[in-house]
């Protein structure tokens, strides 16, 4: 089959489509009445089913088949939206990820669904009962004067506004008419040439195995006039009356989803849906949810690989190295219109670089909109009633850092809502609110982004912190008696803590705090704690607004340049030789009244020595948490822009370096860690 | 016939091929950035059109002894397992399609390179032919190891 071209698109656009399907269940917990919620999952599941079938992914077909089912219970007010079924469809949105993610491995997308499938026929047999019963009463139909449900309603007020006509047409066949099926079908066509058909009564199957009398009903929306209607549809043979009825707005209105209606277009639905022939109905919404999502959303996109976008990256920094030697050509040249010109790229490659960046960025929602679901999930199992604000989702940041800081994220939140909300009665008795709250926050700051995790649960309890601390042997018992307040809650990041009493599998597996303080240093970044006892605590994280730009300090160590991340630089000084102390055969020096240990760095990377420097020793001060280090080194450069460079995947773990970068000479400068220089 | 297309360069006065689909592109000598705490035959990193791209002598990979560069040294840029790596050649100069039934497997030492690396031995009319296996040259655990060593002292 030659469907692989398509298979990104399909991953692509499946991904979207469980992301809208994910936020509108949880929109929809918040109000369960709200039936365009479900209109908009119906339309989702319902193009999710459409694309994996095509595609040959049919137990996602089959499972997005069952689900629509159920949708179309809760829309049609069959189905009540309770907690079970909301969990029922949390269980298969678990699984549609599963089956998407393992066909973008290259898998099958196969997955044993029954027991979700059972569930959810249950729901949709076990609250539907009322269906069948309905159902017998098609002979009602005829009388009914125009029974449609809020789906077709929605639709039908589409097209209205878009300046199409709708009209409700009932259409007579001769009594002794002998192709029965025939003439529906052409009538259908007549139809489908001047506008679509949205619905008809019986439905199409029916039609087509001529199971109803002499008479049926469509609606059509159409921008045709209904004289000419009448017209076209009255040159079938055969055909002995044609009434069009127009629907407009007000009519609409005053149609409260008949429940009975409801329930027989329910079953047309399904029928229509299990006949391949049956497509032009299905055919006609699509067209109008395409036509609706076009009006809705106008914001023109295209999908980039971001590879291409690091190519895009890797060519301008080119430019760039390029860029710097013109102008030191120009320079020396002295010619006034090169230096017009020069400058000129300059500030053009400057803008330049500011959208090649922004167009690296992405909203931190991609990473936050998947934490309601778990938040929801964790706070049932632990019994806890916890409600997640999230605020300045829209807050952009690098694709690079977006892929790291998930996990990270959701250690905290889980921290938060294990350790952090009290169960509900305890809340009660200390006069809070039974739901307990935690926000997620983030923001930009500067050169920074901000996420902070906030609860308003117990707080640190720091009494138990520090007993803790002392049986893990972190901290000695002499030492625990002078440390404040921001100390001890600093130790929940010390490795091996753990503050529950037992060891449950939302946190606290051993792998603590520690390895999300390390991952955020890991990528340029810092995390703090501030805590409340009984008023509730806040996590902190402070990320850099990208990763592949990073403003640096470039210093010169014997002929080698290297460059210090600022983001760990506290200062520089120059020190004299003599203010150069000894102790236990570690040079250190007296910085602003803190012995800083010297680490110097032609001897920690063997740099071939040229020349030895005397008197005069330039010292970088850097630091890691609260420990520092002073790097010595031989001249600064000055500081600069620099774009982060890996060393090639054959390098993987040099010591003390972190990267490279190109500098405007074209030369290679090394990226000194100093996470990894500070012991 | 069965061909196989192969660079090949010059070292210590012998004759290697490497797959021609292995190699990227053969560049002169350009600054190098040494790379501090690495084994002695990584010679550092250099600017291959805005890649940082590591670079190896194979001189001193095959513990050869290392000549100063001269207008005929070269580096051969190769792509192995997704890796790219630069190769510091005596000279690079040719390119020559191999019948496959001349190679041989390799006899215990060529040239004082290890057998390990060599994938065979291609006699030709009046040449001999050295194959080097890049996976095993650019093997990572030995690497790995070496610097291990090297970080332990």
């Amino acid at each position: 089959m030659e469907l692989n071209q398509y298979l990104d698109v399909f991953i692509e656009e499946s991904k979207e489509h469980l992301l809208a399907i994910n936020n509108n269940i949880i929109a929809l917990e918040k109000t369960p009445h709200e039936i365009s919620i479900v209109n908009e999952i119906f339309r989702s599941a319902h193009t999710l089913k459409g694309m994996s079938a095509t595609m040959g992914f049919e137990d996602l077909a089959q499972l997005t088949h069952v689900m629509e089912n159920v949708l179309d219970g809760i829309r049609n007010e069959t189905i009540e939206v309770s907690s079970n079924v909301l969990d029922v469809l949390f269980s298969c949105l678990d699984h549609l990820e599963a089956m998407v993610l393992d066909i973008s491995n290259g898998g099958d997308g196969k997955r044993n669904v029954t027991e979700t499938v059972a569930r959810l026929a249950a729901i949709e047999n076990g609250e539907g009962e009322a269906a069948p019963i309905n159902a017998n009463n098609d002979d009602n139909g005829r009388e009914q004067e125009l029974a449609i449900d809020s789906f077709e309603k929605t639709v039908l007020l589409e097209s209205i506004d878009q300046g199409y006509n709708a009209f409700y047409t009932i259409i007579r066949l001769r009594d002794d008419c002998i192709l029965k099926a025939a003439r529906v079908f052409m009538v259908f066509e007549v139809l489908e040439q001047v506008g679509e058909v949205v619905k008809s009564v019986p439905s199409v199957e029916m039609l087509e195995q001529e199971e109803f009398d002499s008479e049926f009903q469509v609606t059509v929306i159409t921008k045709t006039s209904s004289e000419e209607l009448i017209d076209r549809i009255l040159r079938v043979s055969e055909i002995t009356n044609v009434d069009v009825h127009p629907i407009t707005r007000e009519l609409l209105k005053s149609v409260d989803e008949e429940t009975p209606g409801s329930t027989e277009t329910k079953a047309n639905e399904e029928q229509q849906e299990a006949n391949l022939t049956a497509e032009k109905t299905d055919h006609a919404k699509e067209a109008m949810s395409g036509q609706k999502g076009q009006t809705a959303v106008t914001s023109k996109t295209i999908r980039v690989n971001i590879d291409r976008l690091d190519q895009l990256m890797n060519l301008f920094e080119e430019l760039v190295i390029d860029r710097g030697r013109l102008e030191d050509i120009a320079k020396d040249l002295r010619n006034s219109e090169l230096n017009e010109t020069v400058e000129h790229m300059a500030r053009i490659s400057s803008d330049l670089q500011g959208i090649i960046l922004t167009m690296r960025m992405v909203p931190v929602e991609q990473v936050f909109n998947r934490f309601p679901r778990m938040v929801r999930g964790l706070a049932k199992e632990l019994n806890k009633s916890i409600n997640l604000e999230i605020i300045g989702q829209e807050t952009e940041l690098d694709r690079t850092v977006i892929d790291e800081i998930g996990d990270p994220l959701v250690h905290l939140l889980r921290n938060s809502i294990d350790h952090g909300i009290e169960l509900p009665d305890v809340r009660k008795k200390k006069g809070k609110t039974e739901e307990g709250t935690i926000t997620l926050r983030a923001y930009h700051s500067g050169n920074h982004v901000f996420i902070e995790i906030e609860d308003d649960g117990a707080g640190i309890n720091r009494e138990k912190v520090l007993k803790k601390a002392i049986e893990n042997g972190i901290v000695s018992k002499e030492m625990s008696l002078s440390m404040t307040d921001k100390q001890i809650d600093e130790l929940l990041f010390a490795s091996g803590f753990s503050t529950a009493d037992h060891i449950s599998d939302i946190s606290g597996r051993g792998v603590g705090l520690d390895v999300v303080k390390s991952k955020i240093e890991s990528l340029g970044g810092q995390v703090a704690v501030e805590s409340t006892p009984g008023v509730g605590t806040v996590f902190s994280i402070q990320l850099p607004l990208t990763l592949s730009i990073i403003p640096s300090l470039l210093v010169e160590v014997q002929q080698e340049k290297y460059a210090i991340p600022l983001s760990s630089i506290i200062e520089t000084a120059v020190i004299k030789k003599e203010e150069i102390l000894s102790a236990h055969h570690q040079k250190v020096i007296d910085f602003r009244g803190k012995v800083v240990p010297l680490i110097f760095l032609k001897d920690i990377f063997e740099v071939p020595v040229v020349s030895e420097k005397d008197r005069f020793y330039p010292v970088v001060v850097v630091r890691k948490g609260e420990k520092m280090a002073g790097l010595v080194v031989d001249s600064f450069i000055g500081q600069q822009e620099i774009v982060l460079k890996s060393l090639g995947s054959y390098l993987t773990s040099v010591f003390a370096i972190s990267g490279a970068t190109i500098l405007g000479d074209g030369q290679v400068a090394l990226i000194i860690d100093c996470n990894a220089l500070i012991q | 016939m069965n061909e196989k297309k192969v660079i090949v360069f010059q070292l210590n006065d012998e004759e290697y091929g490497v797959d021609v689909h292995q190699v990227k592109s053969i560049e002169r000598v350009l600054p190098i950035t040494r790379i501090p705490r690495t084994p002695d035959f990584i010679k550092g990193v250099i600017n291959l059109r805005g890649i940082v791209t590591p670079i190896l002598n194979l001189r001193s990979r095959f513990n050869m002894e290392e000549i100063e560069t001269n207008e005929n040294t070269r580096i051969i840029i190769v792509t192995v397992d997704m890796m790219e790596v630069g190769l510091i050649v005596d000279g690079a100069n040719d390119v020559i399609d191999i019948p496959v039934d001349a190679i041989e497997p390799p006899p215990e030492v060529v040239g004082g390179v290890c057998a390990e690396y060599i994938e065979g031995v291609a006699k030709l009319e009046n040449r001999l032919l050295i194959l080097l296996n890049l996976e095993k040259v650019l093997n990572q655990q030995e690497l790995n190891q070496l610097e291990q060593i090297g970080s332990g002292l």
